[in-house]
């Protein structure tokens, strides 16, 4: 049943969202940097026009990768992995500095940041290293090996600046969620932050007695036949509020200013008028003409090449990291939503991909593909919209970029290569 | 339950995104404000400021046209800087950093460049402006002066600031707004309604038109032309008498309140306020903290009164009963309180009213005073009566003029000595000095010539008043237009008038009569100290004088008050004299008097406390 061909057995569906994204971004970028002189959409000295052009490299990539023995993958995993952390190092000598961050090589025709191959060779070499008969998740030996693997990068990119790409490795943490890893490693971080910010926004006092309220609630609730010690949920209580007291402490003493700004704009702390159009004037200048933007779409929104925000001066980045007010202002609520359901239905469909894989190394890539893509998305939108704090990384499949393109790419396709061989590997 | 946890985030972060978006999105949409929209483009249409004139027409401020050259960074392409940089006469250093800032403040957006270049400038540089993109010339208007003096009158116009823009929505950044006088007063009437164009732009920020048919455009309102109160003539003419003094000269018609002059010495030209010379000058004038031309004196200085005062214990007297005007008190070249005698500068003897108040003896106001608060059971029943009948006259409290600043003068009440020597610590004899005009008494010039005018008119005024029409119409606010009664009946006033009237003739102002004019008046030798190094000095005494003309119908009241410019007579009496003189006859006939007041200067006198040696005050330097 299952022919020869590699076109035959990989997952069209997959392939159909892919282009699909790949569509929505290229008109967002072609409204967004068209400008008066503009001829026709190959030209390369146009961003659209460039993009267009990494499009077709693209193509290049998918058919070489798809033509690779699926094997290639995973046996030679730590090497790519060494490569890459090779070039990571090698920006401290020779890297190009674009926007403050020490991230680049130039290749003359284009810049190429190892930070965005790394993180495909880093999921392939933790799939290999988890998926290898003798680690054992529960090993706490084995686990602190999958932490290091995931933090060397980590390690190498924080310095150049570049917190948001530093930020995507942890989303690895998902495979080994998915390995058995227990819950309580997502929950307690999730709680922290939880207090962190219901502190700063209602104050120590209200998160108390919340968590007091929660606490009766729940013994009040409980089936009878539901026994839990009392003792320790006291004691989580109590732990709950002295760090309650301590991010209290921590925001006005050890944070600086211009911290204090940053959180004040997320969680809408300041009140005060005037200095809240000092905020949006300085660092809050993004997020709040983003959210203007995309405000002013509308349900409809103005249509294409409309839309007058994101054109001129008022948007920044409108064509990288924030291409998504474009799409908010010109399509409106209708083209957010349906990029969002989009996004939704193509992160579920790779969910299921994953977890019909019989190898286990090309589930584990295949969850490690999800996590990377995810918080991209994740924080990108969340980033525009005004959900969380401003951090740049580009929204993947539609921000303008060859680079970024060029390696989600890669990093979708070999799963969707390992995909097609599933049942292979099974034999 | 691992196989979920990332099904159910991905779909947790897809519901919290809709969520977002449809807050965003649906529920605080609204369409783009056409201010806010980036691609609607307003231009604003300015009309011209309106005239000011003087009561009798004649044109005291105009406008004349200055050229902003204007830079749009982002449309510049590279030109001869240096070619440039002489055309509009700015070293090269000042125009990199203009262009600087004008990016800084948006690359967009234009920006004032080189501002209000001068007629013969713009000449030179308006046929070469073509060759210049991303510059062009923007014409505005100034105001144009047709008299030197007036300035602090009219007031002046400067750029709006962030509190202005804050506080009124109708400013945009750069224009102009009245500061001060009449300017400010009357700004909204001056300045009209300018008019608004909105022009829709193209995705490539091109003009395609008017924005919905130019159905939102609003046509510029023509800003209305005014007349005020002031005679053009007495106020230049006032402003060259007070040359090289310092002090503040009213004068008010009595029959309607309208001020005819009012002028601060020392002053200065309001053209210098006007131009690119503007904030040099003003920080020369502003910072000139020991002359203080800014310093309006007018209605901003708060001296004692002085004599003058005397009037209107005299009139309290009589309102109260407690004399006639042929009581007699004795004067001893002086009088007693306790045991201690106070000066009286009269010659001595008996006086009754006429000779008090022509030769202004201390004595006889004195106990005239005592006699008011004797009249009551406690003083500070008697405080409480005096301080009615005084504040009536427009004394201790702002009069309501439609000049912006102003200030309150004194007139102390009983809470004020509670507080000063505790409850029921003070007597009248302790006060007495308020009998004279001197103590806790204090007045405006603009109070004093107020205060003239109630009793010129026997018993009431008008709130005194800069405004005379509107747009060519004379209807003005009611409030300026009806009467203020005193708390003093009509029949008190004529004994004080006629006393007034004989200070000319026989009194302390018999040197300074003018030739076919009845005038009544009341002379005036203030007291005053400075601290010099932290020690008490005695000056010169202040000159002050209030009279009005003629007596049988009074056409002008004026009050004059010169500091330090010794006894009432010399200096403001005559000064007061010619002015009268020159309003009623329109020319002056002691023609010395008129040279020696134009050519005397006090500065002699304001040295002395700066000089740092012992100087002699009261000199008879003539």
């Amino acid at each position: 049943m299952y022919g020869k061909s590699v076109l035959r057995r990989i997952d069209w569906l997959t392939v159909f969202f892919y282009a699909l994204l790949i569509f929505v971004g290229w008109v967002n970028i072609y409204s967004t940097t068209l400008t008066e002189e503009s001829t026709t959409i190959f030209d390369l000295t146009t961003r659209y026009g460039k993009q267009l052009f990494f499009v077709g490299i693209s193509m290049g990539v998918i058919i070489v990768v798809l033509f690779i023995e699926t094997t290639f993958f995973e046996r030679f995993a730590s090497i790519f992995y060494l490569i890459s952390l090779v070039l990571l190092a090698g920006l401290f000598l020779f890297g190009k500095t674009i926007a403050g961050a020490t991230s680049w090589y130039d290749l003359g025709f284009f810049n190429f940041q190892p930070s965005e191959l790394a993180k495909t060779t880093t999921a392939l070499a933790l799939a290999k290293y988890l998926s290898d008969i003798q680690t054992d998740i529960k090993n706490r030996k084995h686990l602190f090996y999958a932490i290091v693997i995931i933090s060397i990068p980590v390690v190498l990119i924080l310095p150049q600046p570049d917190p948001g790409s530093a930020l995507v490795y942890f989303s690895l943490f998902f495979v080994l969620f998915r390995e058995g890893l227990p819950f309580y490693y997502l929950g307690i971080p999730v709680i922290l932050l939880l207090l962190f910010a219901t502190t700063l926004m209602f104050g120590t006092v209200w998160v108390a007695i919340s968590l007091v309220i929660l606490a009766i609630l729940f013994f009040a609730l409980k089936k009878p036949n539901f026994k839990i010690p009392i003792v320790p949920v006291i004691f989580f209580i109590v732990l709950a509020m002295l760090f309650s007291l301590s991010v209290n402490f921590v925001f006005n003493n050890v944070f600086e200013q211009r911290h204090r700004d940053r959180f004040a704009l997320w969680l809408s702390l300041e009140k005060d008028e005037t200095k809240l159009e000092q905020i949006r004037k300085t660092i809050g200048y993004n997020t709040y003409q983003s959210e203007k933007a995309i405000e002013s779409g509308g349900f409809s929104g103005k249509g294409f090449l409309e839309g007058t925000r994101t054109k001129g001066d008022f948007v920044p980045e409108q064509d990288t990291d924030y291409i998504f007010t474009s799409v908010g202002e010109e399509w409106g609520f209708v083209g957010t939503t349906s990029v969002i359901l989009l996004f939704t239905v193509f992160f579920l469909r790779l969910v299921v991909l994953a977890e019909r894989q019989k190898n286990s190394f090309s589930r584990m890539y295949g969850y490690g593909v999800i996590s990377i893509l995810l918080v991209h998305y994740f924080v990108n939108i969340g980033m525009v919209i005004g959900l969380l704090p401003t951090i740049g990384i580009p929204l993947p499949f539609i921000s303008y970029g060859g680079s970024g393109l060029l390696f989600f790419t890669l990093l979708l396709f070999i799963f969707l290569k390992l995909d097609s061989n599933r049942l292979k590997e099974g034999i | 339950m691992k196989k979920l946890l990332l099904s159910s985030i991905i779909v947790i972060i897809g519901i919290t995104f809709i969520g977002r978006l449809s807050y965003l999105q649906l529920l605080s949409f609204s369409p783009d404000q056409i201010l806010e929209d980036p691609a609607i483009k307003t231009i604003y249409d300015y009309p011209e400021r309106g005239y000011i004139y003087d009561r009798h027409g004649k044109l005291l401020v105009g406008n004349q046209p200055a050229y902003d050259v204007m830079v749009i960074p982002r449309e510049t392409k590279s030109l001869d800087t240096l070619e440039f940089c002489t055309l509009l006469g700015i070293d090269k250093n000042t125009f990199v950093e203009r262009m600087e800032k004008a990016k800084r403040y948006s690359p967009r957006l234009p920006s004032v460049l080189v501002p209000q270049l001068s007629k013969e400038d713009y000449a030179r540089l308006q046929e070469k402006m073509r060759r210049y993109i991303g510059f062009y010339i923007q014409k505005r208007s100034l105001r144009d002066y047709m008299t030197p003096s007036a300035a602090n009158v009219l007031g002046y116009i400067s750029e709006v600031n962030e509190t202005d823009l804050k506080t009124n929505p109708y400013y945009v950044a750069g224009e102009l707004k009245g500061r001060t006088g009449v300017e400010k007063q009357y700004e909204e009437l001056l300045r009209g309604r300018k008019g608004v164009k909105y022009i829709q732009k193209n995705r490539f920020n091109r003009d395609i038109g008017p924005y919905k048919g130019g159905k939102l455009d609003t046509l510029p309102e023509l800003g209305k032309e005014i007349h005020i109160t002031i005679d053009k003539a007495l106020q230049e003419y006032g402003e060259t008498l007070m040359h090289g003094k310092r002090g503040g000269i009213v004068a008010i018609e009595p029959s309607s309140g309208e001020i005819l002059a009012m002028i601060s010495g020392p002053t200065y030209d309001p053209a210098l306020l006007v131009g690119r010379q503007r904030s040099r000058n003003y920080n020369k004038l502003h910072y000139d903290t020991i002359s203080k031309p800014t310093w309006d004196r007018s209605i901003l200085a708060e001296p004692s009164p002085g004599s003058p005062f005397k009037t209107l214990n005299a009139l309290v007297a009589l309102q109260e009963g407690v004399i006639e005007p042929n009581t007699k008190f004795k004067c001893y070249n002086g009088f007693y309180v306790g045991n201690t005698k106070r000066g009286c500068h009269c010659g001595g003897g008996t006086r009754d009213m006429n000779s008090g108040i022509l030769r202004s003896c201390n004595a006889y106001f004195a106990g005239t005073f005592r006699k008011i608060y004797a009249k009551y059971a406690t003083t500070d029943e008697g405080m409480d009566v005096w301080e009615k009948h005084m504040k009536s006259f427009g004394l201790g409290n702002y009069l309501g003029t439609d000049v912006p600043t102003g200030r309150p003068g004194r007139i102390p009440s009983k809470a004020f000595y509670d507080k000063w020597y505790g409850d029921n610590a003070w007597a009248s004899s302790t006060i007495i000095s308020n009998s004279i005009g001197q103590g806790e008494v204090a007045a405006t010039p603009l109070q004093l010539a107020n205060m003239t005018a109630a009793i010129a008119n026997k018993g009431y005024f008008f709130t005194p008043h800069i405004i005379k029409k509107i747009g060519g119409i004379s209807t003005i606010d009611t409030k300026y237009t009806e009467p203020r009664h005193t708390t003093i009946d009509k029949e008190h006033f004529d004994p004080v008038i006629e006393g007034m009237a004989n200070v000319y003739k026989y009194g302390t102002a018999r040197w300074v009569q003018i030739p076919d004019i009845e005038i009544a008046g009341k002379t005036g030798t203030v007291e005053n100290f400075t601290r010099i190094d932290g020690e008490r000095v005695q000056l010169t005494d202040h000159s002050v004088f209030v009279a009005f003309a003629p007596i049988k119908k009074p056409e002008i009241v004026i009050a004059v008050y010169i500091e330090n410019g010794y006894y009432g007579a010399r200096y403001a009496g005559h000064i007061a004299s010619l002015m009268i003189e020159k309003y009623i006859k329109g020319e002056i006939t002691r023609k010395d008097l008129e040279k020696r007041m134009l050519e005397k200067t006090l500065e002699h006198e304001y040295a002395k406390p700066y000089s740092g040696e012992p100087f002699k005050i009261n000199e008879y330097v003539w």
